[in-house]
């Protein structure tokens, strides 16, 4: 019974020859993997017991290949794997270069310290309801899109990510969450429609849909080959997944509604897959577009900044506020592209990094103390830093780095996209991250102040006797500040040594602004 | 709708579309059909028994869940690339074998594994829904 796969005809002009190699497999792993142990947990979604323990040890693993799939990019270049051995460009292909390798890697830490947060967080019922399998699948969907080399297998990725997050966003079927749930699901369908759109267009005009194939011919395009139109289309679908001004407003009314752990895990996760393909496909590929539609950017990024700011202070729900605190996040990251300097989309690197891990870990925060107080309200906190002074700490720790206060992770990428916007010419844009930054401290502060410094609840003096918080019930406890810590030491680590982040983005950067690697790793160094 | 010929007919007329299903499924790799349309067959066939019988005999005649039978499926797809490693290709890499069992030559291949994983994902989640609206019906 032998395993034939040549019949005698020539393959080489249409299939791979050469044999992959183990370090090849990475490159498929962060989806096949996922996708693989999720069906397995959707079969057993009855056991409960297993639930936990079986997606946890898959996403540590899952943590261990991205990390690993990220060393070996970092070593080699962009890799490419082309599913089904067929020759690029008619073949999928997946093709990882540093951005995506690096953010799959930052989203794999993510998802894994939600995942572990979820022990404490998701009962019994939503665990029969297949939360953990909705999780892996979502995360194979994050991956996907991270690591895919073709846009309209982007597109397959992003709607795979849109349907698992559906899944969770519904999860438990209360009232809040299905009017959420809509929201986000018909704004997020109009955005996929758009996507789906331009990638028509593409198709069209290119005769191709492999991202590093389309850039190979963007430096000649095919006489009437409507590119400008392609690229708005692309930017303003990505621009409304990324929840960038004016297309922010589906995500505040959304992200409060579900579990704490899975706003935590659409907050660090989803938006930023957003970034990333504006990153991909208006930097990399339409980079001349982009150029002409700069201004635009900018505008909206400055847009997107204050008004997500303005709307976190107005706000009394912490999950409220920081779904704004997203969206301001989200501006900073389009400052970065909107410049497109090496400079700036370090900083926006370096940013959809920091902002994965200290979204999340704040979301988680708000969590806790939501689940001690019984409320969300800022008006009904207080007392927390009383009950538990090292939760406190790590919390006012969050709250500076999201601020961007030295030395902590937010600090960094905000001083790249300054520098870089007056090195751009743009210091307005400037002006906009700094007085972001400063209202930024002000709404989380009044976080600090509220829930965490204050004694008691509004209308209860300090040091009131009668104002006791119940410790952290419906779980184990350890694994809510396990999580929490892990992300808070993360985003200390990331502030304290910045340079190996900051060199990982910097070549990702330089990756995208000059992408013959990554289209060398496609198609070979020779074309 | 539920006529004596209908609650009759229909569990003559959901094997038979079952066995149909199988058949468009197997037929699929160079011919038109394939796993999507066989399990859309499939997924009518329970559909309609549920409309003659009730939903609880179409549950208690699939045994499993229809969810784990699209999970199965989606596993069932997601392992069919594996083999490729021994193989040293790229993932989902069509390899074939042809073993000879009782003197007929076979054509199996992983496409073939990859199609009928599809054709219980479409299914399990199909039935799943329309079994959830009938049920709904029923109330």
């Amino acid at each position: 019974m032998a395993i034939s796969v040549s019949t005698g005809v020539d393959i080489s002009r249409a299939m791979v020859e050469t044999p992959l190699t183990a370090a090849d497999w990475l490159i498929i792993a962060p989806v096949a993997f996922p996708i693989l142990a999720g069906a397995i947990l959707l079969m057993l979604r009855k056991r409960v017991a297993v639930q936990a323990a079986a997606a946890n040890a898959t996403l540590a693993l899952l943590l261990v290949l991205t990390a690993a799939l990220l060393a070996h990019v970092a070593g080699a270049g962009p890799q490419t794997m082309t599913m089904g051995r067929w020759l690029p460009p008619f073949g999928i292909s997946f093709s990882v270069d540093l951005t995506g390798a690096l953010l799959a890697a930052a989203a794999a830490a993510v998802a894994f310290a939600c995942g572990l947060y979820a022990t404490l967080d998701v009962d019994a019922s939503r665990l029969r309801y297949g939360f953990f399998p909705f999780l892996l699948m979502m995360m194979a969907g994050v991956n996907g899109a991270f690591l895919t080399g073709d846009v309209f297998n982007l597109y397959v990725w992003f709607e795979v990510m849109l349907i698992a997050s559906f899944g969770l966003i519904v999860l438990g079927s209360e009232r809040q969450q299905l009017d959420g749930a809509i929201k986000y699901a018909f704004l997020n369908f109009v955005a996929t429609t758009l996507f789906l759109i331009a990638t028509g267009y593409v198709y069209g005009a290119f005769g191709t849909l492999n991202m590093a194939d389309i850039t190979r011919q963007m430096a000649a395009p095919p006489p009437g080959a409507p590119v400008a139109t392609i690229a708005t289309l692309y930017l303003v679908a990505f621009a409304m997944k990324a929840a960038a001004f004016p297309l922010n407003f589906w995500l505040p009314a959304s992200y409060h509604t579900p579990r704490i752990v899975v706003s935590a895990l659409f907050a660090g996760l989803l938006t930023k897959v957003g970034v990333y393909a504006l990153l991909r496909v208006m930097v990399m590929i339409f980079a001349e577009q982009r150029g002409l539609l700069a201004d635009w950017i900018a505008l909206m990024a400055a847009a997107t900044m204050l008004v997500g700011v303005f709307g976190a202070l107005a706000q009394t729900d912490i999950r409220r506020l920081l779904g704004f605190l997203v969206v301001s996040g989200i501006g900073s990251m389009l400052a970065g592209i909107a410049l497109a300097s090496n400079l700036g989309l370090t900083g926006t690197i370096v940013y959809a990094v920091h902002s994965m891990v200290v979204m999340a870990a704040l979301y988680l925060a708000a969590g806790i103390v939501g689940r001690r107080a019984g409320t969300f309200d800022l008006r009904g906190l207080g007392g927390h830093y009383a009950a538990s002074p090292w939760f406190a700490g790590g919390f006012l720790l969050l709250a500076f780095s999201v601020a961007g206060l030295p030395p902590l992770s937010g600090f960094w990428p905000k001083l790249m996209l300054v520098k870089g916007a007056i090195a751009g010419g743009l210091s307005w844009l400037a002006a906009a991250i700094l007085v972001t930054g400063l209202l930024t401290t002000l709404a989380i502060i009044r976080v600090w102040g509220f829930a965490f410094w204050r004694g008691g609840a509004e209308g209860i003096r300090d040091g009131a006797e009668n104002w006791k918080l119940p410790p952290l019930a419906g779980g184990p406890a350890w694994s809510a500040y396990v999580s929490f810590g892990a992300l808070v030491a993360l985003s200390v680590m990331i502030g304290l040594s910045p340079e190996p982040l900051a060199r990982y983005a910097l070549d990702a950067a330089i990756g995208l602004s000059a992408p013959d690697a990554y289209v060398g790793s496609v198609f070979g160094g020779a074309r | 709708m539920n006529t004596v010929i209908f609650r009759t007919i229909a569990p003559y007329f959901t094997s038979l579309m079952v066995l149909f299903s199988i058949f468009v499924l197997l037929r699929g790799h160079s011919e038109p059909g394939g796993g999507f349309i066989g399990g859309l067959i499939a997924a009518s066939a329970f559909a309609i028994y549920g409309i003659a019988c009730g939903v609880h005999p179409v549950r208690r005649a699939l045994f499993f869940h229809p969810m784990a039978i699209s999970a199965f499926g989606l596993t069932l797809a997601a392992a069919s690339g594996l083999p490729s490693i021994a193989e040293r290709v790229p993932y989902l890499t069509g390899l074939w074998v042809f073993p000879t069992i009782g003197g007929v030559e076979l054509a199996l291949s992983t496409p073939l594994v990859f199609d009928i994983g599809v054709y219980l994902v479409v299914v399990g989640a199909i039935t799943s829904i329309a079994l959830a609206l009938e049920e709904r019906e029923q109330l």
